[in-house]
């Protein structure tokens, strides 16, 4: 059993364990700012974007302003979510208890690299070479479907979305809707070229479109041995596990296969049955902006003669236990994956979701990445750029089901970050100089004179040279700033008054 | 009513002319306005930069400089939210315990100029004129922190000769963002561009907000196109007046700001 560190101050407490670098899909290759530029310049991405988010922004705020009770419900969530963090550890092992007796298996893997060698061997062992895969972010967190191509195993994706992903040999770019940076002439060009015997008159229709994904899914669902699945939620007091979808794909795999395995992060239960109840109202009204989930697929261990006959829950660590050790970040663990926060985020608006590198991109991957996967006091870590990629708006935190402040926990991670870092950057010896000017009245005087001298740039206009050096270069490439007054307000206040 | 101004550090260098207009306001309202001498700034930027422990003498600073103060104003939604918000727990994280009992009893007695108007002097008719075509932009500390809601569109509605016409999509965040605006400039700036179609979409003369440092962003983007539409901090339109010169007048579109016997020139 992996210990909790629970409200530990940071002296005291050992250094966990986080995600292993080069395993999986936590850490992109290039910092936050680079990799949007590229994605901020592909105008068909801008618009695919922005019109998805706009209108499940809007779906979503009609159902939810429908609930009167919504604000209660929320914050039993939060509480319901904190009360299980804290003590996770007995629930995670009642979890095991409970599943165990139902005659589950119960594996435990600390990173992503256990948890994929106990899913190949466990495919394996089945003699089976393909797997269907209900929509999974614990998989994809892991990089389970490379591992198991690696290992000779071909993973199908049977959701819809990460059908199109995974045909156009492409990434995910949101935690719902995988596919959301591709239209519908997009889709229809991935399967003309990539499912064997598509009608080749084949249009951009949504509906023909969704009967092509579904013939050419149907024959993989009826043949599968082996079906691998993420959990929504797991309750601890009777090792129940369930999966909400959409598309009927999801209940196919955990009903026909013979076995199932089941990838699961350890922030995922739920200590009670009754707790299930708070959650199916959250969820599917922040995510896909419905009252009600088309499938709501629930089990517990197997049932003999009915569905999988072998089932395996793997539990994975993959960096949570080292989230759940800092008191602040460790509220990113309560979330339930509905992506309210990525839609209605303007800069995963603008930026779409690969230029975050992780699975987890928007705000809540902001604060969940790099904590995962921790981040390096190198200054060119991806990972580290994340909490600063946020305006700090707040409209992640207004809309999240479960009440994280992720606001506050990306101010939180900017602070660990800078205070991580082995040398003295020059922004860091900036913001330390500034920062004794600051408190220092007379000195804040000066250095107030000292900008009010940049007037002298403008030669007399109303605003600066848009040609000057960095840093001020970022602001002025696209921006104008006015030239500096000749006196401040409180020098001016202060003569006036005599003071 | 004595009233201390924290002018924001942001106004204070660089648009002076947003404390003057406050200022005025609150003194045509029949206030008595101080200006601390030691002030400088609330720290926000430091602690949202990730220099938390930095920014402890400078709440300290703040602290100190409006120790005497029975309530201070601002016109700042962000900077009010950053006192509010975040003093208290960047001297409580330091272990300067005093320290955040002073800040969280100052932050109880601190206000953004348009709270302090509507909800403690209870005034929606500040006597102001202002015959332009107006926009408003919420920004995102004033709206979602600070939650001040419709009271600045109660102010702006009041004044006289001011057409005030609806920002579409005015919720969403214009890209300033503090350092992000330079750190991650390019999607500050597509944001600034969404922003900007919006506000030109509207045909108004003038954008305003709450926040000097938005709209200087804003601002500086108009003024880069050339588009003609101007950004104007609320206190400025709330402190015009149709009066002779000898009274405050806010910069009028195409006009740089005037200080009328105000002195500053």
């Amino acid at each position: 059993m992996t210990a909790v560190h629970l409200g530990m101050p940071k002296a005291q407490r050992p250094t966990l364990p986080t995600a292993p670098a080069g395993v999986g899909n936590l850490r992109g290759d290039r910092p936050f700012p680079a990799a949007a530029r590229d994605a901020l310049r592909d105008g068909q991405l801008r618009a695919n974007l922005g019109a998805a988010t706009t209108t499940i922004r809007g779906k979503r705020a009609g159902v939810v302003a429908e609930v009167p009770d919504w604000a209660q419900l929320r914050e039993a969530g939060r509480a319901i979510k904190a009360a299980t963090m804290a003590r996770l550890d007995e629930h995670l092992e009642e979890l095991e208890r409970q599943v165990t007796a139902r005659g589950g298996t119960v594996h435990w893997a600390r990173d992503a690299t256990e948890a994929n060698a106990i899913v190949t061997a466990l495919v394996r062992a089945t003699g089976a070479d393909e797997v269907v895969k209900v929509k999974s972010m614990a998989t994809q967190e892991i990089g389970l479907n490379e591992a198991l191509e690696a290992a000779g195993i071909t993973a199908l994706e049977t959701d819809l979305a990460e059908l199109i992903v995974q045909l156009g040999e492409d990434r995910p770019s949101h935690i719902l809707v995988p596919a959301i940076h591709r239209n519908r002439a997009e889709i229809r060009e991935i399967f003309a070229r990539t499912i064997p015997g598509v009608d080749p008159g084949l249009t951009d229709d949504p509906r023909r479109l969704a009967m092509a994904a579904r013939t050419h899914l149907r024959e993989r669902f009826l043949r599968a041995r082996v079906a691998v699945s993420g959990a929504n939620f797991a309750v601890a007091e009777t090792g129940t596990l369930a999966v909400v979808e959409s598309e009927g794909n999801g209940r196919m795999c955990l009903t026909l296969p013979q076995t199932l395995i089941t990838v699961m992060g350890i922030e995922k239960l739920v200590p009670t049955w009754r707790d299930l109840e708070v959650f199916l109202q959250l969820l599917p009204r922040s995510s896909t902006g419905e009252r009600m989930n088309p499938y709501t697929s629930l089990w517990a261990g197997v049932t003999p003669g009915d569905g999988p006959q072998e089932f395996h829950l793997v539990l994975l660590d993959n960096g949570r236990t080292a989230v759940l050790a800092d008191e602040v970040g460790r509220e990113a663990l309560h979330c339930i994956r509905c992506s309210a926060c990525l839609n209605v985020c303007p800069v995963y608006e603008r930026a779409g979701g690969h230029a975050y590198g992780s699975v987890y991109p928007g705000p809540i991957g902001a604060v969940l990445s790099p904590q995962l996967t921790g981040m390096s006091g190198d200054e060119n870590d991806p990972n580290a750029s994340l909490p600063y990629a946020s305006t700090l708006c707040g409209a992640c935190y207004d809309v999240c089901p479960v009440a994280i402040d992720i606001p506050s926990m990306l101010v939180h991670l900017r602070g660990e970050h800078v205070e991580a870092q082995q040398r003295t950057t020059p922004e860091a010896a900036a913001f330390r100089a500034l920062a004794r000017v600051m408190s220092h009245p007379r000195l804040w005087r000066l250095a107030q004179r000292a900008a009010g001298l940049g007037r002298f740039l403008a030669r007399g206009r109303p605003t600066l040279p848009a040609a000057l050096p960095p840093p001020a270069s970022a602001w002025t490439r696209a921006r104008d700033l006015p030239t500096p007054p000749r006196e401040t307000f409180t020098q001016a206040w202060a003569r006036e008054h005599g003071a | 009513m004595r009233v201390a101004l924290f002018a924001t550090c942001l106004v204070d260098t660089l648009v002076p002319q947003v404390a003057r207009a406050t200022a005025t306001l609150l003194q045509r309202l029949g206030h008595d306005v101080v200006v601390p001498a030691g002030q400088s700034c609330c720290g926000q930027m430091h602690v949202n930069t990730g220099y938390r422990r930095e920014a402890v003498p400078i709440v300290a600073n703040h602290v100190r400089a409006f120790a005497g103060a029975d309530v201070v104003v601002a016109p700042s939604g962000s900077c009010v939210a950053s006192i509010r918000h975040q003093q208290a727990a960047v001297a409580r994280r330091a272990g300067e315990h005093g320290l955040a009992e002073e800040a969280q009893a100052l932050a109880a007695r601190t206000y953004e100029l348009s709270q302090f108007l509507v909800d403690v002097l209870g005034v929606t008719d500040v006597g102001a004129s202002y015959p332009h075509r107006v926009t408003y932009h919420p920004t995102c500390h004033s709206l979602r922190l600070l939650r001040v809601g419709d009271r600045p569109l109660q102010l702006l509605r009041a004044v006289r000769g001011l057409e005030l016409v609806e920002l579409p999509r005015a919720e969403s965040c214009c890209g300033f963002g503090g350092t992000f605006a330079v750190k991650n400039a390019d999607t500050s700036t597509a944001m600034l561009t969404d922003k900007m179609a919006d506000v030109l979409a509207t045909r108004a003369e003038v954008c305003t907000a709450g926040d000097a440092s938005c709209l200087l962003h804003i601002g500086g983007g108009l003024s880069r196109l050339r588009s003609g539409t101007r950004t104007v901090h609320l206190a400025e339109i709330l402190a015009s007046t149709d009066a002779p010169p000898g009274q405050f007048r806010a910069s009028a579109p195409g006009r740089s700001a005037e200080l009328h016997g105000g002195g500053a020139r």
